[in-house]
Protein backbone atom coordinates (compact mmCIF):
# COMPACT_ATOMS: atom_id res chain seq x y z
CA UNK A 1 0.00 0.00 0.00
CA UNK A 2 1.01 3.63 -0.54
CA UNK A 3 1.98 5.49 2.61
CA UNK A 4 3.41 8.88 3.39
CA UNK A 5 6.96 8.78 4.74
CA UNK A 6 5.63 10.62 7.81
CA UNK A 7 3.97 7.37 8.93
CA UNK A 8 7.15 5.29 8.91
CA UNK A 9 10.07 7.71 9.25
CA UNK A 10 11.38 10.87 10.89
CA UNK A 11 13.60 13.59 9.48
CA UNK A 12 15.54 16.71 10.47
CA UNK A 13 16.58 19.56 8.18
CA UNK A 14 19.81 21.49 8.57
CA UNK A 15 21.47 24.23 6.52
CA UNK A 16 25.00 25.26 5.57
CA UNK A 17 24.90 28.32 3.36
CA UNK A 18 22.76 27.50 0.34
CA UNK A 19 23.04 23.75 0.96
CA UNK A 20 20.15 21.88 2.57
CA UNK A 21 20.78 18.71 4.58
CA UNK A 22 17.91 16.28 5.21
CA UNK A 23 18.26 13.18 7.38
CA UNK A 24 15.77 10.31 7.24
CA UNK A 25 15.38 7.48 9.78
CA UNK A 26 12.74 4.73 9.94
CA UNK A 27 10.76 4.40 13.20
CA UNK A 28 11.07 0.63 12.80
CA UNK A 29 14.35 -0.72 11.44
CA UNK A 30 12.48 -3.23 9.24
CA UNK A 31 11.55 -0.23 7.06
CA UNK A 32 15.16 0.81 6.45
CA UNK A 33 15.41 -1.21 3.22
CA UNK A 34 12.18 0.37 1.95
CA UNK A 35 13.76 3.79 2.43
CA UNK A 36 17.00 2.73 0.72
CA UNK A 37 15.11 1.19 -2.21
CA UNK A 38 12.50 3.88 -2.76
CA UNK A 39 13.73 7.22 -1.43
CA UNK A 40 16.39 7.76 -4.03
CA UNK A 41 18.17 11.04 -4.77
CA UNK A 42 16.26 11.24 -8.07
CA UNK A 43 12.90 10.86 -6.33
CA UNK A 44 13.79 13.55 -3.77
CA UNK A 45 14.91 15.85 -6.57
CA UNK A 46 11.54 15.45 -8.33
CA UNK A 47 9.63 15.93 -5.04
CA UNK A 48 11.48 19.20 -4.39
CA UNK A 49 11.59 20.41 -8.00
CA UNK A 50 10.54 23.92 -6.92
CA UNK A 51 13.15 24.20 -4.13
CA UNK A 52 16.27 22.22 -4.95
CA UNK A 53 18.08 23.60 -7.99
CA UNK A 54 21.39 21.78 -7.55
CA UNK A 55 22.72 18.28 -7.16
CA UNK A 56 21.53 15.88 -4.44
CA UNK A 57 23.99 13.43 -2.89
CA UNK A 58 22.50 10.55 -0.90
CA UNK A 59 24.54 8.98 1.91
CA UNK A 60 23.46 5.53 3.11
CA UNK A 61 24.41 4.89 6.74
CA UNK A 62 23.78 1.22 7.61
CA UNK A 63 25.26 1.48 11.14
CA UNK A 64 22.91 4.34 11.98
CA UNK A 65 20.03 2.88 9.94
CA UNK A 66 19.60 6.25 8.31
CA UNK A 67 19.86 8.21 5.07
CA UNK A 68 21.27 11.68 4.54
CA UNK A 69 20.55 13.91 1.55
CA UNK A 70 22.93 16.78 0.84
CA UNK A 71 21.10 19.15 -1.51
CA UNK A 72 23.00 21.96 -3.22
CA UNK A 73 21.55 25.30 -4.28
CA UNK A 74 18.37 24.59 -2.32
CA UNK A 75 17.70 27.57 -0.03
CA UNK A 76 17.28 30.52 -2.40
CA UNK A 77 20.81 31.83 -1.57
CA UNK A 78 20.81 30.73 2.10
CA UNK A 79 19.72 31.93 5.50
CA UNK A 80 21.48 35.30 5.58
CA UNK A 81 20.15 36.70 2.30
CA UNK A 82 17.07 34.64 1.37
CA UNK A 83 13.70 36.36 0.94
CA UNK A 84 11.89 33.18 2.00
CA UNK A 85 9.74 33.17 5.12
CA UNK A 86 11.62 30.10 6.40
CA UNK A 87 15.08 31.20 5.34
CA UNK A 88 16.82 28.29 7.15
CA UNK A 89 14.59 25.74 5.43
CA UNK A 90 13.86 24.16 8.81
CA UNK A 91 10.33 23.16 7.79
CA UNK A 92 11.56 21.21 4.74
CA UNK A 93 12.02 18.03 6.83
CA UNK A 94 8.25 17.72 6.97
CA UNK A 95 7.98 18.39 3.24
CA UNK A 96 10.25 15.37 2.68
CA UNK A 97 7.92 13.29 4.87
CA UNK A 98 5.04 14.08 2.47
CA UNK A 99 6.69 11.84 -0.12
CA UNK A 100 4.88 8.54 -0.68
CA UNK A 101 6.39 5.06 -0.68
CA UNK A 102 4.96 1.60 -1.34
CA UNK A 103 5.02 -0.76 1.68
CA UNK A 104 3.91 -4.37 2.22
CA UNK A 105 2.06 -3.73 5.50
CA UNK B 1 44.53 13.19 35.03
CA UNK B 2 40.86 12.52 35.55
CA UNK B 3 39.02 9.32 34.61
CA UNK B 4 35.71 11.04 33.89
CA UNK B 5 34.37 14.57 33.42
CA UNK B 6 30.85 15.90 33.14
CA UNK B 7 30.04 18.70 30.65
CA UNK B 8 26.63 20.34 30.33
CA UNK B 9 25.31 22.43 27.46
CA UNK B 10 23.02 25.20 28.72
CA UNK B 11 22.40 27.12 25.49
CA UNK B 12 22.37 26.05 21.85
CA UNK B 13 22.00 29.44 20.20
CA UNK B 14 22.13 33.13 21.01
CA UNK B 15 18.42 33.45 21.75
CA UNK B 16 18.08 30.25 23.78
CA UNK B 17 16.16 30.06 27.09
CA UNK B 18 17.97 31.18 30.23
CA UNK B 19 16.83 28.72 32.92
CA UNK B 20 18.11 25.39 31.56
CA UNK B 21 21.70 26.51 32.23
CA UNK B 22 20.77 27.50 35.80
CA UNK B 23 19.17 24.10 36.42
CA UNK B 24 22.15 22.27 34.90
CA UNK B 25 24.60 24.20 37.09
CA UNK B 26 22.55 23.85 40.26
CA UNK B 27 21.53 20.20 39.93
CA UNK B 28 23.73 18.69 37.25
CA UNK B 29 26.93 18.23 39.27
CA UNK B 30 28.90 19.59 36.30
CA UNK B 31 32.64 20.03 35.90
CA UNK B 32 32.09 22.26 32.86
CA UNK B 33 29.16 24.25 31.50
CA UNK B 34 29.21 25.23 27.83
CA UNK B 35 27.02 27.99 26.39
CA UNK B 36 27.08 27.95 22.57
CA UNK B 37 25.61 31.26 21.42
CA UNK B 38 27.08 32.07 18.01
CA UNK B 39 25.47 31.28 14.66
CA UNK B 40 27.04 32.13 11.29
CA UNK B 41 25.50 35.55 11.02
CA UNK B 42 25.38 36.45 14.73
CA UNK B 43 29.01 37.57 14.70
CA UNK B 44 28.53 39.85 11.67
CA UNK B 45 25.59 41.55 13.43
CA UNK B 46 27.73 41.84 16.58
CA UNK B 47 30.53 43.41 14.52
CA UNK B 48 28.11 46.13 13.45
CA UNK B 49 27.20 46.85 17.08
CA UNK B 50 30.90 47.08 17.91
CA UNK B 51 31.46 49.59 15.09
CA UNK B 52 28.77 51.80 16.58
CA UNK B 53 30.05 51.42 20.16
CA UNK B 54 33.50 49.90 20.87
CA UNK B 55 32.31 48.61 24.28
CA UNK B 56 29.64 46.46 22.58
CA UNK B 57 29.75 43.52 20.19
CA UNK B 58 29.49 40.64 22.68
CA UNK B 59 26.34 38.52 22.99
CA UNK B 60 23.24 40.63 23.69
CA UNK B 61 22.05 38.22 26.42
CA UNK B 62 25.47 37.94 28.14
CA UNK B 63 24.50 40.17 31.06
CA UNK B 64 21.19 38.44 31.68
CA UNK B 65 22.76 34.99 31.46
CA UNK B 66 25.72 35.85 33.74
CA UNK B 67 23.68 37.66 36.41
CA UNK B 68 21.99 34.41 37.32
CA UNK B 69 24.81 32.02 36.54
CA UNK B 70 27.83 33.60 38.24
CA UNK B 71 26.88 32.80 41.87
CA UNK B 72 25.91 29.23 40.90
CA UNK B 73 29.16 28.63 39.02
CA UNK B 74 31.11 29.72 42.13
CA UNK B 75 28.97 27.68 44.51
CA UNK B 76 29.24 24.49 42.46
CA UNK B 77 32.86 25.00 41.31
CA UNK B 78 31.82 24.69 37.66
CA UNK B 79 33.97 26.13 34.89
CA UNK B 80 32.18 27.97 32.09
CA UNK B 81 33.29 27.85 28.45
CA UNK B 82 31.31 30.13 26.13
CA UNK B 83 31.58 31.87 22.77
CA UNK B 84 29.43 34.76 24.01
CA UNK B 85 32.40 37.04 23.28
CA UNK B 86 31.10 37.17 19.68
CA UNK B 87 32.75 40.11 17.89
CA UNK B 88 34.27 41.56 21.09
CA UNK B 89 35.44 38.89 23.56
CA UNK B 90 37.52 41.39 25.60
CA UNK B 91 34.52 43.66 26.17
CA UNK B 92 32.45 40.57 27.05
CA UNK B 93 35.10 39.49 29.54
CA UNK B 94 35.18 42.95 31.10
CA UNK B 95 31.39 42.94 31.40
CA UNK B 96 31.55 39.63 33.32
CA UNK B 97 34.19 41.11 35.66
CA UNK B 98 31.95 44.14 36.20
CA UNK B 99 28.99 41.90 37.09
CA UNK B 100 31.20 39.89 39.50
CA UNK B 101 32.46 43.09 41.20
CA UNK B 102 28.91 44.30 41.67
CA UNK B 103 28.09 41.03 43.39
CA UNK B 104 31.31 41.03 45.44
CA UNK B 105 32.52 37.87 43.69
CA UNK B 106 36.23 37.19 43.12
CA UNK B 107 36.70 35.58 39.74
CA UNK B 108 39.13 35.26 36.83
CA UNK B 109 38.11 35.34 33.19
CA UNK B 110 40.34 34.04 30.39
CA UNK B 111 39.62 35.68 27.06
CA UNK B 112 40.54 33.80 23.87
CA UNK B 113 41.51 36.18 21.05
CA UNK B 114 42.73 35.87 17.49
CA UNK B 115 39.68 34.79 15.48
CA UNK B 116 39.17 38.29 14.07
CA UNK B 117 41.20 38.33 10.83
CA UNK B 118 39.39 41.22 9.14
CA UNK B 119 42.58 43.31 8.87
CA UNK B 120 44.28 40.47 6.96
CA UNK B 121 41.74 40.43 4.11
CA UNK B 122 42.79 41.63 0.66
CA UNK B 123 39.38 41.17 -0.97
CA UNK B 124 40.93 38.92 -3.64
CA UNK B 125 40.27 35.70 -1.64
CA UNK B 126 37.93 33.29 -3.44
CA UNK B 127 34.79 32.17 -1.59
CA UNK B 128 33.97 28.51 -0.97
CA UNK B 129 30.36 29.09 -2.08
CA UNK B 130 30.82 30.75 -5.45
CA UNK B 131 34.56 30.71 -6.17
CA UNK B 132 34.31 34.49 -6.61
CA UNK B 133 36.58 37.13 -5.07
CA UNK B 134 35.30 38.52 -1.75
CA UNK B 135 35.30 42.09 -3.03
CA UNK B 136 32.65 41.20 -5.62
CA UNK B 137 30.09 40.63 -2.84
CA UNK B 138 29.93 44.24 -1.65
CA UNK B 139 31.22 46.09 1.42
CA UNK B 140 32.86 43.62 3.82
CA UNK B 141 32.04 44.07 7.53
CA UNK B 142 33.64 41.14 9.39
CA UNK B 143 35.96 38.15 9.03
CA UNK B 144 36.23 35.58 11.80
CA UNK B 145 38.21 32.36 11.64
CA UNK B 146 36.86 29.22 13.27
CA UNK B 147 39.47 28.57 15.98
CA UNK B 148 39.81 25.07 17.42
CA UNK B 149 40.38 23.36 20.75
CA UNK B 150 44.09 24.29 20.54
CA UNK B 151 43.12 27.96 21.00
CA UNK B 152 41.07 27.17 24.14
CA UNK B 153 43.66 24.92 25.83
CA UNK B 154 45.98 27.75 27.00
CA UNK B 155 42.92 29.39 28.62
CA UNK B 156 42.09 26.13 30.42
CA UNK B 157 45.71 25.95 31.64
CA UNK B 158 45.16 29.18 33.61
CA UNK B 159 43.18 29.16 36.87
CA UNK B 160 40.37 31.17 35.28
CA UNK B 161 36.91 29.82 36.03
CA UNK B 162 35.36 31.45 32.98
CA UNK B 163 36.66 31.09 29.44
CA UNK B 164 35.10 33.42 26.87
CA UNK B 165 35.83 33.25 23.16
CA UNK B 166 34.79 34.75 19.88
CA UNK B 167 34.39 32.47 16.85
CA UNK B 168 35.38 28.90 17.75
CA UNK B 169 34.07 25.75 16.07
CA UNK B 170 31.13 24.61 18.21
CA UNK B 171 32.39 21.05 18.98
CA UNK B 172 35.78 22.49 20.00
CA UNK B 173 34.14 24.16 23.01
CA UNK B 174 33.50 20.60 24.32
CA UNK B 175 36.61 18.89 22.95
CA UNK B 176 39.03 21.31 24.66
CA UNK B 177 38.17 20.26 28.25
CA UNK B 178 38.39 16.57 27.23
CA UNK B 179 41.90 17.06 25.83
CA UNK B 180 42.88 19.06 28.92
CA UNK B 181 41.48 16.72 31.60
CA UNK B 182 42.42 13.40 29.99
CA UNK B 183 45.73 14.48 28.49
CA UNK B 184 44.62 13.29 25.05
CA UNK B 185 47.27 13.42 22.34
CA UNK B 186 46.14 16.09 19.87
CA UNK B 187 47.47 13.87 17.07
CA UNK B 188 45.15 10.99 18.02
CA UNK B 189 42.57 11.62 15.31
CA UNK B 190 40.24 8.82 16.44
CA UNK B 191 39.95 10.18 20.00
CA UNK B 192 39.45 13.72 18.68
CA UNK B 193 36.85 12.35 16.23
CA UNK B 194 34.93 10.71 19.08
CA UNK B 195 35.22 13.91 21.19
CA UNK B 196 33.91 15.91 18.22
CA UNK B 197 30.92 13.55 17.90
CA UNK B 198 30.14 14.22 21.57
CA UNK B 199 30.49 17.98 21.12
CA UNK B 200 28.31 17.94 18.01
CA UNK B 201 25.60 15.96 19.82
CA UNK B 202 25.50 18.46 22.70
CA UNK B 203 26.10 21.81 20.99
CA UNK B 204 22.45 22.51 20.09
CA UNK B 205 21.30 21.85 23.66
CA UNK B 206 17.54 21.13 23.51
CA UNK B 207 17.84 19.58 20.05
CA UNK B 208 19.11 16.32 21.61
CA UNK B 209 16.78 16.32 24.62
CA UNK B 210 13.68 15.95 22.47
CA UNK B 211 12.89 19.62 21.86
CA UNK B 212 13.36 20.16 18.14
CA UNK B 213 12.63 16.43 17.73
CA UNK B 214 9.03 16.57 18.98
CA UNK B 215 5.85 15.86 17.02
CA UNK B 216 2.77 15.23 19.18
CA UNK B 217 1.46 12.53 16.79
CA UNK B 218 4.50 10.42 15.91
CA UNK B 219 7.17 11.60 18.36
CA UNK B 220 5.49 12.84 21.57
CA UNK B 221 7.83 14.33 24.20
CA UNK B 222 6.80 14.89 27.83
CA UNK B 223 6.79 18.27 29.61
CA UNK B 224 8.25 20.37 26.81
CA UNK B 225 7.45 23.58 28.70
CA UNK B 226 10.22 22.55 31.14
CA UNK B 227 12.61 21.07 28.57
CA UNK B 228 15.91 20.08 30.19
CA UNK B 229 19.22 20.64 28.42
CA UNK B 230 21.81 17.84 28.12
CA UNK B 231 24.96 16.84 29.98
CA UNK B 232 27.52 14.21 29.10
CA UNK B 233 29.81 12.02 31.17
CA UNK B 234 32.95 11.56 29.09
CA UNK B 235 35.43 8.85 30.06
CA UNK B 236 39.16 8.84 29.46
CA UNK B 237 38.85 6.32 26.61
CA UNK B 238 36.30 8.54 24.84
CA UNK B 239 33.19 6.63 25.82
CA UNK B 240 30.27 8.98 26.50
CA UNK B 241 26.99 8.79 28.36
CA UNK B 242 24.50 11.55 27.56
CA UNK B 243 21.59 12.39 29.83
CA UNK B 244 19.71 15.33 31.40
CA UNK B 245 18.84 16.47 34.91
CA UNK B 246 16.14 14.22 36.35
CA UNK B 247 12.81 15.95 36.80
CA UNK B 248 13.24 18.20 33.76
CA UNK B 249 11.07 17.76 30.69
CA UNK B 250 12.15 16.23 27.41
CA UNK B 251 13.66 12.91 26.42
CA UNK B 252 17.09 11.53 25.55
CA UNK B 253 16.87 8.47 23.29
CA UNK B 254 18.61 6.77 20.37
CA UNK B 255 16.19 8.55 18.04
CA UNK B 256 16.72 12.05 19.45
CA UNK B 257 20.50 11.49 19.25
CA UNK B 258 20.47 10.17 15.67
CA UNK B 259 18.59 13.22 14.38
CA UNK B 260 21.08 15.50 16.09
CA UNK B 261 24.13 13.49 14.97
CA UNK B 262 23.44 14.24 11.29
CA UNK B 263 22.15 17.79 11.84
CA UNK B 264 23.91 20.24 9.47
CA UNK B 265 26.37 17.51 8.45
CA UNK B 266 27.24 17.68 4.74
CA UNK B 267 29.26 14.46 4.60
CA UNK B 268 29.00 12.06 7.56
CA UNK B 269 32.40 10.48 6.82
CA UNK B 270 34.22 13.79 6.57
CA UNK B 271 33.04 16.39 9.09
CA UNK B 272 35.63 19.17 8.98
CA UNK B 273 36.52 21.04 12.15
CA UNK B 274 39.75 22.87 13.06
CA UNK B 275 40.69 19.87 15.26
CA UNK B 276 40.01 16.83 13.10
CA UNK B 277 38.15 15.52 10.06
CA UNK B 278 35.63 13.47 11.99
CA UNK B 279 33.84 10.33 10.78
CA UNK B 280 30.27 10.10 12.15
CA UNK B 281 29.21 7.16 9.97
CA UNK B 282 30.20 4.33 12.36
CA UNK B 283 28.83 5.87 15.57
CA UNK B 284 26.95 3.46 17.81
CA UNK B 285 24.23 4.81 20.08
CA UNK B 286 22.67 2.58 22.75
CA UNK B 287 19.98 3.27 25.32
CA UNK B 288 21.34 2.22 28.74
CA UNK B 289 18.65 3.69 31.00
CA UNK B 290 15.62 5.96 30.75
CA UNK B 291 16.87 9.25 29.26
CA UNK B 292 20.44 7.96 29.14
CA UNK B 293 22.37 6.85 26.05
CA UNK B 294 25.89 5.57 25.45
CA UNK B 295 27.80 6.88 22.43
CA UNK B 296 30.81 5.11 20.92
CA UNK B 297 32.56 4.77 17.59
CA UNK B 298 33.38 8.30 16.45
CA UNK B 299 36.57 8.26 14.39
CA UNK B 300 38.73 10.76 12.57
CA UNK B 301 41.51 11.74 10.24
CA UNK B 302 44.16 14.42 10.91
CA UNK B 303 43.06 18.06 11.10
CA UNK B 304 43.02 20.24 7.96
CA UNK B 305 45.83 22.68 7.26
CA UNK B 306 43.35 25.49 6.61
CA UNK B 307 40.76 27.16 8.83
CA UNK B 308 37.36 28.29 7.64
CA UNK B 309 36.76 32.04 7.88
CA UNK B 310 33.23 33.47 7.88
CA UNK B 311 33.12 36.82 6.11
CA UNK B 312 30.19 39.16 6.60
CA UNK B 313 29.20 41.64 3.88
CA UNK B 314 26.50 44.24 3.38
CA UNK B 315 23.88 42.57 1.20
CA UNK B 316 21.42 45.45 0.92
CA UNK B 317 17.89 45.59 2.27
CA UNK B 318 14.82 43.39 2.44
CA UNK B 319 11.40 45.04 2.41
CA UNK B 320 8.32 43.07 3.40
CA UNK B 321 4.59 43.73 3.43
CA UNK B 322 1.72 41.48 4.51
CA UNK B 323 -2.06 41.64 4.34
CA UNK B 324 -4.84 39.06 5.00
CA UNK B 325 -7.99 37.94 3.14
CA UNK B 326 -10.77 35.66 4.48
CA UNK B 327 -13.81 33.66 3.44
CA UNK B 328 -15.19 33.25 -0.08
CA UNK B 329 -12.49 33.68 -2.76
CA UNK B 330 -9.85 34.54 -0.17
CA UNK B 331 -7.11 32.94 -2.25
CA UNK B 332 -8.36 34.52 -5.50
CA UNK B 333 -8.38 37.99 -3.92
CA UNK B 334 -4.94 37.45 -2.36
CA UNK B 335 -3.63 36.38 -5.77
CA UNK B 336 -5.19 39.43 -7.41
CA UNK B 337 -3.53 41.62 -4.78
CA UNK B 338 -0.21 39.86 -5.38
CA UNK B 339 -0.53 40.42 -9.15
CA UNK B 340 -1.30 44.11 -8.63
CA UNK B 341 1.82 44.65 -6.51
CA UNK B 342 3.94 42.57 -8.87
CA UNK B 343 2.87 44.68 -11.88
CA UNK B 344 3.46 47.94 -9.99
CA UNK B 345 6.90 47.46 -8.42
CA UNK B 346 8.58 44.06 -9.00
CA UNK B 347 10.82 45.48 -11.77
CA UNK B 348 12.55 47.69 -9.17
CA UNK B 349 14.10 44.79 -7.20
CA UNK B 350 17.00 42.32 -7.64
CA UNK B 351 14.78 39.60 -6.22
CA UNK B 352 11.05 39.70 -5.65
CA UNK B 353 8.83 37.13 -3.98
CA UNK B 354 5.07 36.69 -3.55
CA UNK B 355 3.89 34.20 -0.90
CA UNK B 356 0.41 33.07 0.12
CA UNK B 357 0.68 32.32 3.82
CA UNK B 358 -1.70 29.54 4.77
CA UNK B 359 -1.32 28.03 1.31
CA UNK B 360 2.10 28.06 -0.31
CA UNK B 361 4.46 30.41 1.56
CA UNK B 362 6.80 27.69 2.83
CA UNK B 363 7.25 25.24 -0.04
CA UNK B 364 5.74 26.76 -3.17
CA UNK B 365 2.63 25.80 -5.12
CA UNK B 366 3.46 22.22 -6.12
CA UNK B 367 3.64 20.70 -2.62
CA UNK B 368 0.68 22.84 -1.46
CA UNK B 369 -1.74 22.12 -4.30
CA UNK B 370 -4.36 20.26 -2.24
CA UNK B 371 -4.78 22.84 0.53
CA UNK B 372 -7.98 24.83 0.81
CA UNK B 373 -7.69 27.41 3.56
CA UNK B 374 -10.37 29.71 5.01
CA UNK B 375 -7.91 32.59 5.19
CA UNK B 376 -4.84 33.64 3.23
CA UNK B 377 -2.14 36.11 4.17
CA UNK B 378 -0.37 37.70 1.24
CA UNK B 379 3.32 38.32 1.80
CA UNK B 380 5.48 40.35 -0.56
CA UNK B 381 9.26 40.53 -0.18
CA UNK B 382 11.82 42.41 -2.26
CA UNK B 383 15.60 42.67 -2.12
CA UNK B 384 17.37 45.89 -3.06
CA UNK B 385 20.48 47.98 -2.37
CA UNK B 386 18.30 51.02 -1.58
CA UNK B 387 16.59 51.43 1.78
CA UNK B 388 13.78 53.59 0.34
CA UNK B 389 12.90 50.84 -2.14
CA UNK B 390 12.78 48.32 0.72
CA UNK B 391 10.31 50.63 2.49
CA UNK B 392 8.24 50.89 -0.68
CA UNK B 393 7.31 47.17 -0.53
CA UNK B 394 5.35 47.59 2.71
CA UNK B 395 3.91 50.94 1.61
CA UNK B 396 2.52 49.39 -1.57
CA UNK B 397 0.95 46.53 0.38
CA UNK B 398 -0.59 48.96 2.88
CA UNK B 399 -2.08 50.96 0.00
CA UNK B 400 -4.18 47.89 -0.89
CA UNK B 401 -6.43 48.92 2.02
CA UNK B 402 -8.31 51.44 -0.12
CA UNK B 403 -7.25 50.46 -3.63
CA UNK B 404 -8.43 46.88 -3.30
CA UNK B 405 -9.24 44.05 -3.80
CA UNK B 406 -12.03 43.77 -1.24
CA UNK B 407 -11.67 42.82 2.39
CA UNK B 408 -7.92 43.11 2.86
CA UNK B 409 -7.04 43.57 6.55
CA UNK B 410 -4.16 43.52 9.04
CA UNK B 411 -1.44 45.05 6.85
CA UNK B 412 2.07 45.05 8.34
CA UNK B 413 5.36 46.31 6.91
CA UNK B 414 8.96 45.62 7.76
CA UNK B 415 12.44 46.61 6.59
CA UNK B 416 15.55 44.53 7.39
CA UNK B 417 19.18 45.29 6.67
CA UNK B 418 20.70 42.16 5.15
CA UNK B 419 24.13 40.95 6.23
CA UNK B 420 25.34 38.15 4.03
CA UNK B 421 27.92 35.59 5.10
CA UNK B 422 30.32 33.72 2.82
CA UNK B 423 33.32 31.57 3.67
CA UNK B 424 36.96 31.42 2.65
CA UNK B 425 39.77 29.07 3.69
CA UNK B 426 42.93 30.48 5.23
CA UNK B 427 46.19 28.74 6.09
CA UNK B 428 46.20 28.08 9.82
CA UNK B 429 49.80 29.26 10.19
CA UNK B 430 48.58 32.80 9.38
CA UNK B 431 46.13 32.79 12.32
CA UNK B 432 47.52 33.09 15.84
CA UNK B 433 45.36 32.93 18.95
CA UNK B 434 46.18 34.50 22.33
CA UNK B 435 44.75 34.44 25.85
CA UNK B 436 44.24 37.49 28.04
CA UNK B 437 43.48 37.08 31.73
CA UNK B 438 41.08 39.43 33.55
CA UNK B 439 40.41 39.47 37.30
CA UNK B 440 37.76 40.99 39.55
Amino acid sequence: MKRKLAEIAHSRAGDKGNTLVLSLFPFDKKDFDTLVDQVTAEKVKIHFSEQIKGEITRHILPELQGLLFTCENALSTGVTTSLALDSHGKSLSFALLELEVETNN
Amino acid sequence: MKEKIRIGCGAGFSGDRLEPALILTEKGNLDYLVLECLAERTIALAQKRKQQDPSQGYDVLLERRMEGLLPLLIQHKTRLITNMGAANPIAGGKKIIEIAQKKGIKIKVAVVLGDDVFSQLSGEELTMEGNLPLKSYGKLVSANAYLGADAILPALDTDAQIIITGRVADPSLFLAPMIKEFGWDINDANLLGQGTVIGHLLECAGQITGGYFADPVTKPIPNMDRLGHPFVDVFKDGKAKISKVSGTGGMVSVQTAKEQLLYEVLDPENYFTPDVVADFSKVKIKEIAKDEIEVLGGKGKPRPQTLKVSVGYQAGWMGEGEISYAGAHALERAKLAGDIIRKRISHLYHEFRVDYIGMSSLHGELLSQNSNPYEIRLRIAGKTQEKFLAQLVGEEVEALYTNGPAGGGGARKNVTELLGVVSILKDRSSIASQVELLES
